[in-house]
């Protein structure tokens, strides 16, 4: 295990983490404004993947393609909230779950019906192709790296909305209490359908950065939504800090426990018995950390309510 | 009031009509046509039917339902097929957990059961049925083929990655199992992972001289373009479920020269592919699989027992199946003793025809090779 093996694959958590942010922002927004789950978020995931993937398709340039992502993610959630997700804020949970996951089959036949059953095509632009050197000679891809900083720059840029704007304040001011923010005349909403649209618009632009190097396909989202609610159970539902603490948490134990426990399996049995078990531990890893969170602090790492 | 009992009788009537019409064999086909893995479960079904109306018979009817690739709804699926409609023949199922938990049940109730697709190790050894049979391979079979082809292209040290489930592990065993050198690293991933960083720095960090991977469907397109990104060039083998035709186009660039080991290639030359082909594009607009190819064939394999035997008569069906007297894309084809083919297995090479990404053959990988649990089938 070499040093620069371990400065790669810390690399590698740290970018897995921050795209993980991008879908547990919007959603843990979402559930701290509104109280609601939303388990369409992967769908709105995979329709910024497919919208980048068209528009990439049809003029060929990147930039284009992610500010289609954002669009046709955040106009579609937009219109969500308006048709159906608005009727759903005074139900029970169960009735939310219900809903959303219909939306999850609407969403995954409707864009089959659009684009059909195979994958598309999405790929990087040269300029972001092939590695770079880094210091101490680790090779690493570029695009990678430009994920990680695209990343931080929307959670720096996500954190001063939330912090210095006015619609930043009715935000904060709607999830401790939105009764009182209603009464002080602020249409509560037009801010529901912009923090719907938001929330959406983040998912929809981490799709189409991760689809470039994944695969573009129906179902794309779900997989990364069950991550997403580790992230926002372990940062605490409702706070945009533990939705960037936690994602990074669970990137980096992903990573680093997929590599490490079949190697420290290695210390005490045979190599094949050791990779096995650590591979399986390692899938386990992260759902282990969310447990060993929830005992010592119940509302995750940053929750304010009880 | 009376409108509406009217359209309710003319509605009966016209769902009534096609019953009245005889069928003589019902064939029930349960594949994967929505979800992740509908790609394959479409070609496979095309490929099924394009068979039936070239043969030009109207007594066989084909009953299509959509498995969700869930076992549950298979093996539901399953039960309607076998108790209301009375279907003779099942056929259909892609993965390999769908197909353990469907055939032994099917065949245990005397119907036949032609895979068009999944062949799971445990229904070609210990497991096997009479009234089974794989038109496509025994799940190994491919992998294993990989492995000879490591052999000859003289890779001596060998890095492999499979996802973690049972088809994971039989690739895994199958390309050991010819591979002669040594392995640089073995690695089982999970089972949908997308995100390939960890393991590709590890084949970095490794001195191999060859990569072998299986991971079908999304899984590989993700790894194929993560890999050609992370500028490693250690060379990759893997088997035809990541360069299909279906994924090939979202791959790009990535796959171009890659060898991969297939039991069927579009340009495979015999007189029944190249008119396979040629009406599959036509068809249906876009070149087929090798998963349209196993469709096709298993239709023409049921065509043909139906020839020469009713499907009343269990024992003598049975007989002309096994027989196998049919043209095949692959062109020779033949069953060994527990039903699955024994069949020349190729090294084909990922290559760009104008705009569209396709294989083209390079050589026999393994001739007329036959599965490694045959042995272990008491018929």
């Amino acid at each position: 295990m070499s040093f620069i093996l371990l400065v790669e694959q810390v690399l590698n958590g740290l970018q897995f983490g921050i795209m993980l942010f991008l879908m547990a922002a919007g959603l843990t927004l979402i559930f701290g404004v509104m109280g609601l789950i939303n388990l369409a978020h992967g769908s709105l995931y995979m329709i910024g993947a497919f919208a980048a993937a068209a528009v990439a398709g049809y003029t060929g340039s990147f930039v284009l393609a992610l500010a289609a992502a954002l669009a046709a993610a955040a106009i579609v959630g937009a219109i969500v909230e308006l048709v159906v997700i608005r009727r759903l804020y005074d139900k029970d949970h169960l009735d939310q779950v219900l809903a959303t996951f219909a939306l999850i089959l609407i969403f995954s036949e409707g864009t089959r019906w659009l684009f059909g059953s195979f994958p598309l095509f999405l790929d990087i632009p040269d300029y972001l192709s092939g590695p770079v050197t880094l210091p101490g000679g680790i090779q690493y891809p570029l695009y990678r790296l430009f994920l990680i900083v695209v990343g931080l720059l929307i959670a720096i840029g996500l954190g001063a909305l939330i912090t210095k704007t006015r619609i930043g304040i009715q935000i904060r001011a709607g999830e401790n209490d939105r009764e009182m923010i209603a009464a002080l005349g602020i249409d509560i909403s037009r801010l529901y359908t912009l923090v719907f649209a938001l929330g959406a618009g983040l998912a929809g632009i981490a799709g189409a950065l991760v689809g470039a190097i994944q695969s573009v396909q129906v179902g794309m989202g779900e997989p990364v939504l069950i991550l997403a609610f580790v992230v926002i159970v372990i940062g605490g539902i409702g706070s945009m800090k533990g939705a960037l603490i936690g994602a990074i948490l669970v990137g980096l134990t992903d990573t680093l426990g997929g590599i490490f426990l079949p190697e420290l399996l290695k210390l005490f049995t045979d190599p094949a018995t050791a990779t096995s078990i650590g591979s399986s531990l390692a899938s386990m890893a992260i759902y282990i950390l969310m447990g060993a969170i929830l005992i010592w602090r119940p509302t995750g790492l940053f929750g304010a309510r009880s | 009031m009376k409108l509406k009992s009217l359209m309710i009788a003319a509605m009966a009537a016209a769902v009534a009509l096609p019953a009245s019409a005889i069928a003589e064999t019902k064939v029930g086909m349960i594949t994967t046509l929505s979800g992740g893995g509908a790609g394959l479960g479409i070609d496979v079904r095309d490929g099924f039917l394009l068979a039936i109306k070239q043969s030009g018979r109207d007594d066989i009817e084909v009953i299509v339902e959509d498995d969700q690739r869930k076992p549950d709804v298979a093996v539901q699926l399953a039960d309607k097929m076998v108790q209301a409609e009375q279907v003779d023949v099942l056929t259909g199922i892609i993965w390999s957990n769908l197909a353990m938990a469907v055939v032994p049940s099917v065949t245990a109730q005397g119907k036949f059961y032609l895979s068009p697709n999944a062949g799971p190790s445990a229904l070609a050894g210990a497991g096997c049925h009479p009234n089974y049979f794989n038109v496509a391979w025994q799940n190994d079979n491919l992998h294993e083929a990989a492995g000879a082809y490591a052999n000859s292209a003289g890779y001596s040290k060998s890095f492999i990655l499979a996802p973690n489930y049972p088809a994971g592990q039989d690739a895994l065993t199958g390309y050991k199992r010819f591979f002669e050198g040594e392995l640089a690293g073995e690695i089982y991933t999970t089972l949908g992972q997308t995100d390939y960083a960890a393991e590709i720095a590890q084949i970095r960090a490794s001195d191999a001289d060859s990569v072998f991977f299986f991971l079908p469907g999304g899984m590989g397109i993700a790894f194929l373009k993560q890999y050609q990104d992370s500028g490693i060039d250690i060379p990759v083998v893997g088997p035809a479920f990541s360069f299909d035709q279906g994924i090939l186009q979202a791959v790009g660039d990535a796959a171009l020269g890659v060898v991969n080991t297939s039991q069927w290639s579009k340009d495979i030359d015999n007189p029944t592919n190249a008119a396979f082909v040629e009406s599959f594009e036509a068809e249906y607009g876009r070149l087929p699989s090798l998963y349209a190819s196993q469709g096709f064939d298993t239709a023409n394999l049921l065509i043909s027992a139906l020839e020469t035997a009713d499907v009343s008569d269990a024992d003598a069906f049975r007989d002309a199946l096994r027989a196998a007297d049919f043209n095949s894309t692959r062109g020779d084809f033949e069953f060994g003793p527990n039903h699955h083919p024994i069949q020349t297995i190729y090294a084909r090479e990922v290559i760009k025809e104008g705009d569209v990404f396709t294989n083209k053959l390079i050589g026999p990988a393994l001739e007329n090779h036959a599965d490694a649990y045959a042995g272990d089938c008491q018929m």
